[in-house]
Protein backbone atom coordinates (compact mmCIF):
# COMPACT_ATOMS: atom_id res chain seq x y z
CA UNK A 1 0.00 0.00 0.00
CA UNK A 2 1.38 3.33 -0.58
CA UNK A 3 1.29 6.03 1.89
CA UNK A 4 -1.82 8.41 2.48
CA UNK A 5 -3.33 10.45 5.03
CA UNK A 6 -6.48 9.03 7.30
CA UNK A 7 -8.46 11.93 8.35
CA UNK A 8 -11.99 10.62 10.50
CA UNK A 9 -14.51 13.74 10.40
CA UNK A 10 -17.70 13.32 12.82
CA UNK A 11 -19.65 15.50 10.39
CA UNK A 12 -20.76 15.69 6.52
CA UNK A 13 -19.63 19.05 6.37
CA UNK A 14 -16.09 18.17 7.19
CA UNK A 15 -15.99 14.90 5.25
CA UNK A 16 -16.58 17.16 1.96
CA UNK A 17 -14.50 20.21 3.05
CA UNK A 18 -11.53 17.23 3.30
CA UNK A 19 -12.57 15.56 -0.17
CA UNK A 20 -11.90 18.83 -1.68
CA UNK A 21 -8.56 17.79 -1.86
CA UNK A 22 -7.18 16.30 -4.98
CA UNK A 23 -6.09 12.70 -4.76
CA UNK A 24 -8.87 12.59 -1.76
CA UNK A 25 -10.91 9.78 -1.53
CA UNK A 26 -13.89 8.67 0.63
CA UNK A 27 -13.09 5.44 2.97
CA UNK A 28 -16.32 3.63 4.09
CA UNK A 29 -16.21 0.03 5.11
CA UNK A 30 -13.00 -0.35 3.62
CA UNK A 31 -13.89 -3.98 2.03
CA UNK A 32 -13.38 -3.15 -1.55
CA UNK A 33 -11.14 -0.19 -1.42
CA UNK A 34 -8.07 -1.74 1.09
CA UNK A 35 -7.84 -4.52 -1.01
CA UNK A 36 -7.82 -2.45 -3.75
CA UNK A 37 -5.12 0.13 -2.03
CA UNK A 38 -3.28 -3.52 -1.25
CA UNK A 39 -2.72 -4.07 -4.83
CA UNK A 40 -1.59 -0.31 -5.42
CA UNK A 41 -4.37 -0.42 -7.71
CA UNK A 42 -5.25 3.20 -6.53
CA UNK A 43 -2.78 5.66 -4.76
CA UNK A 44 -4.91 8.55 -2.61
CA UNK A 45 -3.08 10.93 -0.88
CA UNK A 46 -5.20 11.47 1.87
CA UNK A 47 -8.25 8.93 2.59
CA UNK A 48 -11.35 10.59 4.48
CA UNK A 49 -13.08 7.87 6.90
CA UNK A 50 -16.89 8.05 7.02
CA UNK A 51 -17.19 5.76 9.07
CA UNK A 52 -17.28 8.36 12.38
CA UNK A 53 -20.38 10.13 10.84
CA UNK A 54 -23.33 9.31 12.43
CA UNK A 55 -25.54 11.08 9.98
CA UNK A 56 -24.64 8.92 7.08
CA UNK A 57 -25.71 5.57 9.18
CA UNK A 58 -29.61 4.69 9.94
CA UNK A 59 -32.64 3.37 8.08
CA UNK A 60 -35.93 5.19 8.38
CA UNK A 61 -39.47 5.09 6.76
CA UNK A 62 -41.90 7.74 5.58
CA UNK A 63 -44.73 6.48 4.20
CA UNK A 64 -44.18 4.39 0.80
CA UNK A 65 -40.39 5.07 1.02
CA UNK A 66 -37.28 4.19 2.89
CA UNK A 67 -34.91 5.65 3.33
CA UNK A 68 -30.81 4.52 3.91
CA UNK A 69 -27.90 6.15 4.40
CA UNK A 70 -25.40 6.26 2.80
CA UNK A 71 -23.01 4.71 5.87
CA UNK A 72 -25.42 1.81 6.97
CA UNK A 73 -23.68 -1.83 6.93
CA UNK A 74 -25.08 -4.51 4.69
CA UNK A 75 -25.58 -6.00 8.46
CA UNK A 76 -27.45 -2.91 9.69
CA UNK A 77 -29.53 -2.80 6.51
CA UNK A 78 -30.40 -6.88 7.40
CA UNK A 79 -31.62 -6.41 10.35
CA UNK A 80 -33.61 -3.03 10.14
CA UNK A 81 -35.12 -3.16 6.97
CA UNK A 82 -36.49 -6.64 7.95
CA UNK A 83 -39.64 -5.74 8.87
CA UNK A 84 -40.83 -3.19 6.05
CA UNK A 85 -38.47 -4.44 3.22
CA UNK A 86 -37.81 -7.99 3.37
CA UNK A 87 -37.10 -8.36 -0.08
CA UNK A 88 -33.84 -5.66 0.59
CA UNK A 89 -32.97 -7.38 3.79
CA UNK A 90 -32.72 -10.41 2.72
CA UNK A 91 -30.14 -8.99 -0.14
CA UNK A 92 -27.99 -7.25 2.49
CA UNK A 93 -27.84 -10.75 4.62
CA UNK A 94 -26.49 -12.44 1.54
CA UNK A 95 -23.62 -9.90 0.53
CA UNK A 96 -20.23 -11.51 1.05
CA UNK A 97 -19.96 -13.06 5.13
CA UNK A 98 -20.59 -11.99 8.35
CA UNK A 99 -17.66 -10.27 8.91
CA UNK A 100 -17.86 -8.20 5.70
CA UNK A 101 -21.88 -7.26 6.04
CA UNK A 102 -20.47 -5.86 9.14
CA UNK A 103 -17.99 -3.03 7.66
CA UNK A 104 -18.85 -3.04 4.05
CA UNK A 105 -22.13 0.16 3.68
CA UNK A 106 -24.48 0.63 1.14
CA UNK A 107 -22.99 4.05 0.02
CA UNK A 108 -19.83 2.34 -0.69
CA UNK A 109 -21.28 -0.76 -2.80
CA UNK A 110 -23.45 2.08 -5.29
CA UNK A 111 -20.61 4.35 -5.01
CA UNK A 112 -18.20 1.49 -6.27
CA UNK A 113 -20.84 -0.02 -8.72
CA UNK A 114 -18.87 -3.41 -9.36
CA UNK A 115 -20.95 -5.35 -12.29
CA UNK A 116 -21.48 -7.85 -9.95
CA UNK A 117 -22.28 -5.60 -6.88
CA UNK A 118 -26.01 -6.60 -5.32
CA UNK A 119 -27.52 -3.12 -4.09
CA UNK A 120 -27.86 -2.03 -7.79
CA UNK A 121 -30.41 -4.81 -8.81
CA UNK A 122 -32.23 -3.60 -6.15
CA UNK A 123 -32.16 0.48 -7.08
CA UNK A 124 -32.57 -0.57 -10.48
CA UNK A 125 -35.91 -2.50 -9.97
CA UNK A 126 -37.30 -0.42 -7.27
CA UNK A 127 -36.37 2.44 -9.28
CA UNK A 128 -34.68 4.04 -5.89
CA UNK A 129 -33.05 7.79 -6.08
CA UNK A 130 -30.09 7.84 -5.38
CA UNK A 131 -28.78 11.00 -2.96
CA UNK A 132 -25.30 12.12 -3.49
CA UNK A 133 -23.89 15.42 -1.98
CA UNK A 134 -20.40 17.41 -2.55
CA UNK A 135 -18.69 21.05 -2.05
CA UNK A 136 -22.16 22.35 -5.16
CA UNK A 137 -24.38 20.82 -2.33
CA UNK A 138 -26.79 17.84 -3.01
CA UNK A 139 -28.34 16.58 -5.73
CA UNK A 140 -31.03 13.50 -6.67
CA UNK A 141 -30.19 10.82 -8.99
CA UNK A 142 -32.39 8.78 -10.30
CA UNK A 143 -30.88 4.88 -9.94
CA UNK A 144 -31.46 4.92 -14.40
CA UNK A 145 -29.61 7.64 -14.62
CA UNK A 146 -26.98 6.68 -11.40
CA UNK A 147 -25.76 3.72 -12.92
CA UNK A 148 -23.50 4.08 -15.87
CA UNK A 149 -21.56 0.80 -16.61
CA UNK A 150 -18.84 -1.06 -15.52
CA UNK A 151 -17.34 0.50 -12.16
CA UNK A 152 -19.09 3.62 -13.40
CA UNK A 153 -21.60 6.10 -11.82
CA UNK A 154 -22.89 9.50 -11.95
CA UNK A 155 -21.11 10.68 -9.14
CA UNK A 156 -18.50 13.59 -9.42
CA UNK A 157 -15.13 13.65 -7.96
CA UNK A 158 -15.54 14.91 -4.22
CA UNK A 159 -19.31 13.85 -4.09
CA UNK A 160 -20.57 11.55 -1.50
CA UNK A 161 -23.47 8.62 -1.45
CA UNK A 162 -24.94 9.75 1.26
CA UNK A 163 -27.67 7.71 1.16
CA UNK A 164 -30.70 5.95 -1.06
CA UNK A 165 -34.52 6.27 -1.42
CA UNK A 166 -36.30 3.24 -1.82
CA UNK A 167 -39.97 2.67 -2.73
CA UNK A 168 -41.44 0.03 -0.73
CA UNK A 169 -42.82 -2.64 -3.35
CA UNK A 170 -45.68 -4.55 -2.45
CA UNK A 171 -43.65 -7.56 -2.92
CA UNK A 172 -40.06 -8.03 -3.50
CA UNK A 173 -37.10 -11.01 -3.54
CA UNK A 174 -34.00 -10.96 -4.57
CA UNK A 175 -32.17 -14.43 -6.10
CA UNK A 176 -28.14 -14.38 -6.33
CA UNK A 177 -26.94 -17.59 -8.25
CA UNK A 178 -23.41 -17.63 -6.47
CA UNK A 179 -19.63 -18.00 -7.45
CA UNK A 180 -18.88 -20.07 -5.32
CA UNK A 181 -15.37 -18.88 -4.77
CA UNK A 182 -15.46 -14.88 -4.51
CA UNK A 183 -19.42 -15.44 -3.03
CA UNK A 184 -20.63 -12.01 -5.13
CA UNK A 185 -23.41 -13.23 -7.56
CA UNK A 186 -22.58 -14.90 -11.22
CA UNK A 187 -26.17 -13.56 -11.58
CA UNK A 188 -28.61 -11.57 -9.54
CA UNK A 189 -32.01 -10.71 -10.06
CA UNK A 190 -33.99 -8.56 -8.06
CA UNK A 191 -38.19 -8.25 -9.03
CA UNK A 192 -40.32 -5.79 -7.45
CA UNK A 193 -44.14 -5.56 -7.39
CA UNK A 194 -46.09 -2.45 -7.21
CA UNK A 195 -49.41 -1.85 -7.89
CA UNK A 196 -48.99 -0.42 -11.39
CA UNK A 197 -45.47 -1.65 -12.52
CA UNK A 198 -43.04 -4.22 -11.93
CA UNK A 199 -39.26 -3.83 -11.92
CA UNK A 200 -36.69 -6.45 -12.62
CA UNK A 201 -33.13 -5.47 -12.20
CA UNK A 202 -30.32 -7.59 -13.00
CA UNK A 203 -26.54 -7.62 -12.15
CA UNK A 204 -23.46 -9.99 -12.94
CA UNK A 205 -24.41 -10.76 -15.90
CA UNK A 206 -23.67 -8.04 -18.67
CA UNK A 207 -20.72 -6.32 -19.55
CA UNK A 208 -22.10 -2.98 -18.99
CA UNK A 209 -22.76 -3.51 -15.21
CA UNK A 210 -26.52 -3.80 -13.75
CA UNK A 211 -29.59 -3.14 -16.19
CA UNK A 212 -33.33 -3.84 -16.03
CA UNK A 213 -34.73 -6.53 -18.09
CA UNK A 214 -37.95 -4.69 -19.42
CA UNK A 215 -39.33 -7.14 -21.36
CA UNK A 216 -39.53 -9.09 -18.39
CA UNK A 217 -41.10 -6.04 -16.47
CA UNK A 218 -43.71 -5.79 -19.23
CA UNK A 219 -44.53 -9.69 -18.98
CA UNK A 220 -44.60 -9.59 -15.59
CA UNK A 221 -47.36 -6.41 -15.00
CA UNK A 222 -49.57 -8.55 -17.52
CA UNK A 223 -49.31 -11.59 -15.19
CA UNK A 224 -47.00 -11.95 -11.87
CA UNK A 225 -46.18 -15.44 -11.87
CA UNK A 226 -43.16 -17.58 -13.45
CA UNK A 227 -45.03 -18.98 -15.39
CA UNK A 228 -44.75 -15.07 -17.73
CA UNK A 229 -41.16 -15.59 -17.71
CA UNK A 230 -40.25 -19.22 -18.74
CA UNK A 231 -41.29 -18.25 -22.07
CA UNK A 232 -39.20 -14.91 -22.80
CA UNK A 233 -35.69 -15.34 -23.67
CA UNK A 234 -33.01 -12.48 -22.67
CA UNK A 235 -30.26 -12.40 -25.51
CA UNK A 236 -26.98 -13.45 -25.30
CA UNK A 237 -25.75 -9.89 -26.79
CA UNK A 238 -23.24 -7.85 -24.23
CA UNK A 239 -23.44 -10.54 -21.37
CA UNK A 240 -20.46 -11.35 -20.06
CA UNK A 241 -18.59 -14.32 -20.91
CA UNK A 242 -15.97 -15.89 -18.76
CA UNK A 243 -14.12 -19.10 -17.55
CA UNK A 244 -17.81 -19.45 -14.91
CA UNK A 245 -19.40 -19.00 -17.97
CA UNK A 246 -20.78 -18.14 -21.45
CA UNK A 247 -23.39 -15.15 -22.44
CA UNK A 248 -25.77 -17.94 -22.85
CA UNK A 249 -25.74 -19.55 -19.94
CA UNK A 250 -25.52 -16.54 -18.03
CA UNK A 251 -28.83 -15.17 -20.42
CA UNK A 252 -30.35 -18.68 -18.98
CA UNK A 253 -29.69 -18.66 -15.59
CA UNK A 254 -30.76 -14.83 -15.52
CA UNK A 255 -34.25 -15.98 -17.03
CA UNK A 256 -34.28 -19.02 -14.07
CA UNK A 257 -33.39 -16.34 -11.25
CA UNK A 258 -36.01 -13.63 -12.90
CA UNK A 259 -39.23 -16.54 -11.91
CA UNK A 260 -37.58 -17.75 -8.46
CA UNK A 261 -37.23 -14.56 -7.51
CA UNK A 262 -41.17 -14.28 -8.68
CA UNK A 263 -41.90 -17.30 -6.60
CA UNK A 264 -40.41 -16.20 -3.70
CA UNK A 265 -42.08 -12.48 -4.21
CA UNK A 266 -45.37 -14.57 -4.08
CA UNK B 1 -0.45 9.12 14.53
CA UNK B 2 -1.08 8.18 18.28
CA UNK B 3 -4.09 5.95 18.66
CA UNK B 4 -5.80 4.27 21.59
CA UNK B 5 -7.62 1.44 22.32
CA UNK B 6 -9.23 -1.58 24.38
CA UNK B 7 -7.51 -4.80 23.64
CA UNK B 8 -8.74 -7.44 25.53
CA UNK B 9 -9.71 -5.41 28.29
CA UNK B 10 -6.36 -4.11 28.46
CA UNK B 11 -5.77 0.35 27.80
CA UNK B 12 -3.14 0.45 24.81
CA UNK B 13 -1.54 3.05 23.01
CA UNK B 14 0.94 3.25 19.83
CA UNK B 15 1.71 5.42 16.75
CA UNK B 16 0.48 3.74 13.31
CA UNK B 17 0.83 5.11 9.88
CA UNK B 18 -3.15 6.39 7.95
CA UNK B 19 -1.94 2.85 6.01
CA UNK B 20 -1.39 0.48 8.87
CA UNK B 21 -4.15 -1.94 9.81
CA UNK B 22 -5.63 -2.89 12.84
CA UNK B 23 -3.95 -6.78 12.23
CA UNK B 24 -0.48 -5.36 11.93
CA UNK B 25 -1.02 -3.14 15.13
CA UNK B 26 -1.98 -6.24 17.03
CA UNK B 27 0.94 -8.54 15.90
CA UNK B 28 3.50 -5.91 15.25
CA UNK B 29 2.74 -2.93 17.45
CA UNK B 30 1.48 -5.46 20.35
CA UNK B 31 3.03 -8.53 19.84
CA UNK B 32 -0.22 -10.38 19.84
CA UNK B 33 0.42 -13.10 17.45
CA UNK B 34 -2.55 -15.06 17.97
CA UNK B 35 -4.39 -13.08 15.20
CA UNK B 36 -3.17 -14.62 12.05
CA UNK B 37 -3.05 -13.46 8.14
CA UNK B 38 -4.21 -16.15 5.96
CA UNK B 39 -4.26 -14.12 2.72
CA UNK B 40 -4.40 -10.61 3.11
CA UNK B 41 -7.15 -10.34 0.45
CA UNK B 42 -10.34 -10.36 3.03
CA UNK B 43 -11.27 -14.10 1.90
CA UNK B 44 -9.96 -16.17 4.66
CA UNK B 45 -11.03 -14.84 7.74
CA UNK B 46 -8.03 -16.08 9.84
CA UNK B 47 -7.79 -12.35 11.04
CA UNK B 48 -11.24 -12.23 13.07
CA UNK B 49 -11.39 -10.10 15.52
CA UNK B 50 -14.24 -8.37 17.60
CA UNK B 51 -14.09 -4.59 17.18
CA UNK B 52 -16.95 -3.10 19.52
CA UNK B 53 -18.93 -6.32 19.90
CA UNK B 54 -18.74 -7.12 15.86
CA UNK B 55 -16.79 -9.44 13.73
CA UNK B 56 -14.71 -7.82 11.03
CA UNK B 57 -11.22 -8.90 9.38
CA UNK B 58 -8.42 -6.93 11.21
CA UNK B 59 -6.76 -7.70 7.88
CA UNK B 60 -9.29 -5.23 6.01
CA UNK B 61 -9.98 -2.26 8.29
CA UNK B 62 -7.18 0.54 9.21
CA UNK B 63 -5.25 0.84 12.67
CA UNK B 64 -6.86 4.28 13.14
CA UNK B 65 -10.41 3.67 12.42
CA UNK B 66 -10.45 1.89 16.09
CA UNK B 67 -9.09 4.41 17.80
CA UNK B 68 -11.24 4.69 20.88
CA UNK B 69 -12.75 1.04 20.11
CA UNK B 70 -13.11 -2.27 22.36
CA UNK B 71 -11.03 -4.56 20.45
CA UNK B 72 -11.55 -8.25 21.35
CA UNK B 73 -8.93 -11.09 19.99
CA UNK B 74 -8.07 -14.36 20.77
CA UNK B 75 -5.87 -14.22 23.32
CA UNK B 76 -8.79 -12.40 25.33
CA UNK B 77 -10.71 -15.73 24.84
CA UNK B 78 -8.91 -17.87 27.60
CA UNK B 79 -10.39 -18.25 31.27
CA UNK B 80 -8.42 -15.82 33.77
CA UNK B 81 -6.65 -19.10 35.30
CA UNK B 82 -4.86 -19.35 31.81
CA UNK B 83 -7.35 -22.86 30.96
CA UNK B 84 -8.94 -23.03 27.74
CA UNK B 85 -12.70 -20.85 26.90
CA UNK B 86 -15.70 -22.82 26.38
CA UNK B 87 -15.17 -22.56 22.89
CA UNK B 88 -11.71 -23.51 22.69
CA UNK B 89 -11.69 -26.59 24.91
CA UNK B 90 -14.58 -27.35 22.41
CA UNK B 91 -12.28 -26.98 19.66
CA UNK B 92 -9.83 -29.39 21.19
CA UNK B 93 -12.55 -32.25 22.08
CA UNK B 94 -13.86 -32.38 18.99
CA UNK B 95 -10.73 -32.22 16.89
CA UNK B 96 -11.76 -28.75 15.57
CA UNK B 97 -8.35 -28.29 14.05
CA UNK B 98 -5.71 -29.57 12.53
CA UNK B 99 -2.80 -27.23 11.36
CA UNK B 100 -4.76 -24.75 13.72
CA UNK B 101 -3.84 -21.24 11.05
CA UNK B 102 -7.77 -20.29 10.84
CA UNK B 103 -8.31 -21.23 14.31
CA UNK B 104 -8.23 -17.89 15.97
CA UNK B 105 -10.53 -17.17 13.58
CA UNK B 106 -12.81 -19.72 13.90
CA UNK B 107 -12.98 -18.81 17.42
CA UNK B 108 -13.85 -15.13 17.27
CA UNK B 109 -16.45 -15.97 14.69
CA UNK B 110 -18.12 -18.91 16.58
CA UNK B 111 -17.94 -16.02 19.54
CA UNK B 112 -19.59 -13.85 17.71
CA UNK B 113 -22.07 -15.80 16.37
CA UNK B 114 -22.77 -17.40 20.08
CA UNK B 115 -23.11 -14.28 21.57
CA UNK B 116 -26.21 -13.26 19.18
CA UNK B 117 -27.39 -16.60 18.60
CA UNK B 118 -26.72 -18.92 21.98
CA UNK B 119 -28.44 -21.95 20.69
CA UNK B 120 -27.50 -22.14 16.52
CA UNK B 121 -28.84 -24.62 14.63
CA UNK B 122 -26.00 -26.80 12.66
CA UNK B 123 -27.82 -24.67 9.37
CA UNK B 124 -26.97 -21.89 11.28
CA UNK B 125 -23.45 -22.27 12.18
CA UNK B 126 -22.53 -22.74 8.72
CA UNK B 127 -24.08 -20.08 7.42
CA UNK B 128 -21.63 -18.07 9.73
CA UNK B 129 -18.60 -19.44 9.19
CA UNK B 130 -18.78 -18.54 5.22
CA UNK B 131 -16.26 -16.43 5.41
CA UNK B 132 -13.93 -18.60 7.75
CA UNK B 133 -12.04 -20.65 5.39
CA UNK B 134 -10.48 -24.06 6.90
CA UNK B 135 -7.52 -26.01 4.66
CA UNK B 136 -7.53 -29.03 7.03
CA UNK B 137 -10.54 -30.29 8.48
CA UNK B 138 -13.19 -30.03 6.05
CA UNK B 139 -15.07 -28.22 8.87
CA UNK B 140 -17.81 -31.16 10.19
CA UNK B 141 -15.25 -30.97 13.86
CA UNK B 142 -15.94 -27.25 13.52
CA UNK B 143 -19.09 -27.07 13.32
CA UNK B 144 -19.52 -29.84 15.77
CA UNK B 145 -17.40 -28.10 18.11
CA UNK B 146 -19.54 -24.78 18.01
CA UNK B 147 -23.07 -26.48 18.29
CA UNK B 148 -20.95 -28.24 21.87
CA UNK B 149 -19.76 -25.42 23.12
CA UNK B 150 -23.04 -23.84 22.81
CA UNK B 151 -24.61 -26.88 24.67
CA UNK B 152 -26.44 -28.73 22.48
CA UNK B 153 -25.95 -32.56 22.34
CA UNK B 154 -23.49 -33.97 19.94
CA UNK B 155 -21.77 -36.88 18.44
CA UNK B 156 -18.81 -37.56 19.77
CA UNK B 157 -15.96 -38.01 17.56
CA UNK B 158 -15.26 -41.45 16.62
CA UNK B 159 -12.78 -43.57 18.91
CA UNK B 160 -10.57 -45.72 17.41
CA UNK B 161 -10.07 -48.45 19.53
CA UNK B 162 -6.71 -49.61 21.22
C1 LIG C 1 -15.25 -11.54 0.71
C2 LIG C 1 -16.14 -10.48 0.13
C3 LIG C 1 -17.35 -10.84 -0.43
C4 LIG C 1 -18.20 -9.89 -0.97
N1 LIG C 1 -19.39 -10.30 -1.51
C5 LIG C 1 -20.22 -9.38 -2.05
C6 LIG C 1 -21.47 -9.76 -2.60
O1 LIG C 1 -21.85 -10.92 -2.61
N2 LIG C 1 -22.26 -8.79 -3.13
C7 LIG C 1 -21.90 -7.48 -3.12
O2 LIG C 1 -22.66 -6.65 -3.58
N3 LIG C 1 -20.74 -7.08 -2.59
C8 LIG C 1 -19.88 -7.99 -2.06
N4 LIG C 1 -18.69 -7.58 -1.52
C9 LIG C 1 -18.34 -6.14 -1.56
C10 LIG C 1 -18.85 -5.44 -0.32
O3 LIG C 1 -20.25 -5.35 -0.41
C11 LIG C 1 -18.28 -4.04 -0.14
O4 LIG C 1 -18.62 -3.69 1.16
C12 LIG C 1 -18.81 -2.95 -1.04
O5 LIG C 1 -18.66 -3.25 -2.40
C13 LIG C 1 -18.06 -1.65 -0.85
O6 LIG C 1 -18.55 -1.02 0.29
P1 LIG C 1 -17.57 -0.42 1.37
O7 LIG C 1 -18.41 0.33 2.31
O8 LIG C 1 -16.71 -1.49 1.90
O9 LIG C 1 -16.74 0.63 0.49
P2 LIG C 1 -15.19 0.96 0.40
O10 LIG C 1 -14.42 -0.27 0.11
O11 LIG C 1 -14.78 1.78 1.55
O12 LIG C 1 -15.20 1.90 -0.88
C14 LIG C 1 -15.46 1.42 -2.19
C15 LIG C 1 -15.35 2.58 -3.19
O13 LIG C 1 -16.42 3.49 -3.04
C16 LIG C 1 -15.98 4.78 -2.63
N5 LIG C 1 -16.94 5.18 -1.60
C17 LIG C 1 -17.23 4.48 -0.46
N6 LIG C 1 -18.27 5.06 0.18
C18 LIG C 1 -18.64 6.13 -0.56
C19 LIG C 1 -19.67 7.10 -0.42
N7 LIG C 1 -20.54 7.06 0.61
N8 LIG C 1 -19.76 8.04 -1.36
C20 LIG C 1 -18.91 8.07 -2.43
N9 LIG C 1 -17.94 7.17 -2.62
C21 LIG C 1 -17.79 6.21 -1.69
C22 LIG C 1 -14.56 4.60 -2.18
O14 LIG C 1 -13.79 5.76 -2.38
C23 LIG C 1 -14.09 3.43 -3.03
O15 LIG C 1 -13.73 3.89 -4.30
C24 LIG C 1 -17.82 -8.51 -0.96
C25 LIG C 1 -16.61 -8.14 -0.40
C26 LIG C 1 -15.77 -9.10 0.15
C27 LIG C 1 -14.48 -8.66 0.75
S1 LIG D 1 -6.15 -12.52 6.41
FE1 LIG D 1 -7.91 -11.32 6.68
S2 LIG D 1 -9.40 -12.43 5.62
FE2 LIG D 1 -7.62 -13.59 5.22
S1 LIG E 1 -6.96 -26.40 10.78
FE1 LIG E 1 -5.59 -26.01 9.17
S2 LIG E 1 -6.60 -24.43 8.09
FE2 LIG E 1 -8.06 -25.01 9.53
Amino acid sequence: MYDFELMRPATLDEAIAALGDEDAQPLSGGQTLIPTLKNRLAMPSRLVSLSGIAELRGVTVEGDVMRIGGGTTHGAVAREAADRFPGLAGLAARIGDPAVRNRGTIGGSVANNDPSACYPAAAMATGATIVVQGAEGARDIAADDYFQGMFATALEEGEIVTGLRFPIPLASNYQKFEQPASRFPLVGVFVARYGDRVGVGVTGAAEDGVFRWAEAEEALAEEFSPRAVEALRLPAEGLIGDLHGTPEYRAHVARVMTARAVSAAG
Amino acid sequence: MKIDMTVNGRNVSGEVEGRTLLVEFLREGLGLTGTHVGCDTSQCGACVVHVDGAAVKACSIFAAECDGAQVATIEGQGNADGSLGAIQQAFQDYHGLQCGFCTPGMVMSAAALLKDNPKPSEAEVRDYLQGNLCRCTGYHNIVKAILAASGQEVAPVARVEA
